[in-house]
């Protein structure tokens, strides 16, 4: 289990370890509900960063995951796609996506920490984006 | 009747509010697509008792001496059989054998009916019932403004009504019944939209909260759960119900949309009976079929269904389902005969997902008894 306040954070709601592991954050597992697929990329894919790369879908919709970092993925969750309600029970723990070994690691600064990361949910929940 | 654009809100708005609903814009009615989850909401109806605030459905009353011949004329199922404290499904044909609405009309009383419309179309259906009324001996009377409606559903809602209005939990399936709750006059149903057993209350809107507030307090024991429209609708397709707008339209008629035995040729004229006349003749040339994927994957409305490698049409209504455990749909295709069993794939996200044909309803539950 990653501890949320450690992780960083990109504006589609995807969050990134140090050690390139991705997920979703707590606030877009709410938001996507009753995740019911899980479809991660392929081990060894080359991926830029902001490319879409994984898919997780609700009931109701499907949500692409973006890249946070650009990089080799090296390993990814059969677990999710297995069992894909975990990403709702556990979004930073068990319901991991894939990981990333980061070809460029200053990308990984250029991520918003996790109170800019809370910040940047309070202005989104004022504009009423939702 | 509001000429407003703002969103409508239900007399439950607040009660959805505080019951943590996460409220959308349906059709210009704010509405909670769901409280905490589709998938829990879905199970609490399918295993004990769900709650669902249907206000933003319409209500139009049809009284006189000619209200059963007027309705007649704009039904293509025989009203004539609808006996007094029953309900049936009806489609309201246009002149080509399109569809107008899907409807469920209720005989309170000789000469007293209840048609129950949809949200997005009330207005359209009570102009053109006011168009064909013409020359009939009928009142017409659209209430949706004054009524709401909240519909309780699931294996334990017989129990739980059997608390609050014993005479509407001896209702038969398909039964209706004018009583009075709380001094008040309203109407319940013995029908629904989810493939359960389940009442429908039709009452005026200064006592729905109050209704709602009981329903939810007297069914606790009974595990019953407020429900948004997301669960409404993975329920009434797995169920194998149409949804008005997305399945059917004025441009699909009732043979194609695989509600045949609706159609009631033999009752006396109607409006489109020939043009459905013609099409029974001739046979269909597509029709509304399911579709369940055998891999994992999430059907969306919009995706094609390929079949022999041919795209043969695109689902209309899709979704995951719970009860079974898989990605089921349902789409026009241009090949009416495709029996269940057939292979299929259905395209989702540049993916070909292997599919088959299968026989709507989906899910069939097992606590109706069969030929309820």
């Amino acid at each position: 289990m990653f501890d949320a306040k450690t992780l960083k954070y990109q504006q589609s709601h995807e969050w990134c370890a140090a050690d390139g592991t991705v997920g979703i954050s707590d606030h877009a597992q709410k938001e996507i509900t009753d995740v019911v697929f899980v479809e991660p990329p392929k081990v060894g894919r080359k991926v830029k960063r902001g490319e879409a790369c994984a898919v997780v879908e609700s009931v109701k919709a499907a949500f692409d995951i973006y890249a946070p970092v650009s990089g080799e993925i090296v390993a990814a969750n059969a677990e999710a796609a297995k069992a894909p309600e975990i990403v709702n029970r556990e979004p930073y723990g068990k319901g991991w996506l894939f990981k990333i070994k980061a070809s460029a690691p200053d990308e990984m600064s250029a991520l918003m920490d996790s109170a800019a990361y809370e910040k940047f949910l309070a202005s989104e929940a004022a504009h009423g984006s939702h | 009747m509001t000429t407003s654009t703002l969103p409508r809100r239900t007399a439950l708005f607040e009660s959805h509010q505080r019951l943590g609903g996460r409220i959308v814009d349906f059709h210009g009615w704010e509405l909670p697509v769901q409280y905490e989850s589709i998938i829990k909401e879905h199970d609490a109806v399918r295993d004990r008792c769900g709650l669902f605030d249907v206000s933003h459905m319409g209500q139009i009353f049809a009284t006189g001496p000619g209200a059963l011949e007027f309705l007649q004329k704009v039904n293509a199922n025989d009203i004539a059989r609808i006996n007094p404290g029953r309900s049936a499904y009806s489609h309201l044909p246009n002149e080509r054998g399109g569809v107008v609405d899907d409807v469920i009309v209720s005989c309170l009383a000789k000469g007293r009916y209840l048609v129950v419309v949809n949200a997005a179309t009330s207005d359209k259906d009570f102009a053109w019932f006011l168009k064909q009324a013409k020359g009939f001996d009928v009142a017409l009377d659209n209430k949706s403004d004054d009524y709401g409606m909240i519909s309780v559903q699931g294996p334990k809602a017989a129990p739980l009504i059997e608390l609050m209005a014993p005479a509407a939990a001896r209702l038969p399936r398909m039964g209706a019944l004018e009583l009075e709750l709380y001094g008040t006059p309203c109407v319940v149903t013995r029908t629904g939209y989810t493939g359960e057993d389940g009442v429908e209350f039709i009452v005026p809107n200064h006592i729905v909260v109050r209704l709602w507030e009981d329903l939810i307090a007297q069914g606790q024991s009974f595990g019953v759960a407020p429900c948004g429209l997301g669960a409404r609708d993975v329920l009434r397709l797995e169920a194998g119900y149409l949804l008005y707008g997305q399945d059917i339209d004025e441009s699909h008629t009732t043979y194609e949309a695989g509600c045949g035995w609706l159609v009631k040729l033999d009752k006396g004229e109607f409006i489109g009976r020939s043009a459905l006349a013609a099409q029974k003749k001739d046979g269909v040339k597509r029709r509304l079929a399911g579709v369940k994927l055998l891999e994992r994957g999430v059907p969306r409305h919009g995706a094609p269904v390929l079949l022999d490698g041919r795209q043969a049409g695109v689902l209309c209504s899709a979704t995951y389902s719970p009860s079974l455990q898989a990605g089921i749909g349902v789409g026009y295709l241009d090949r009416p005969d495709p029996v269940p069993g057939t292979k299929c794939a259905v395209s989702l996200r540049g993916r070909e997902v292997p599919a088959e044909v299968v026989e709507v309803p989906f899910y069939r539950s097992p606590h109706l008894k069969k030929g309820a």
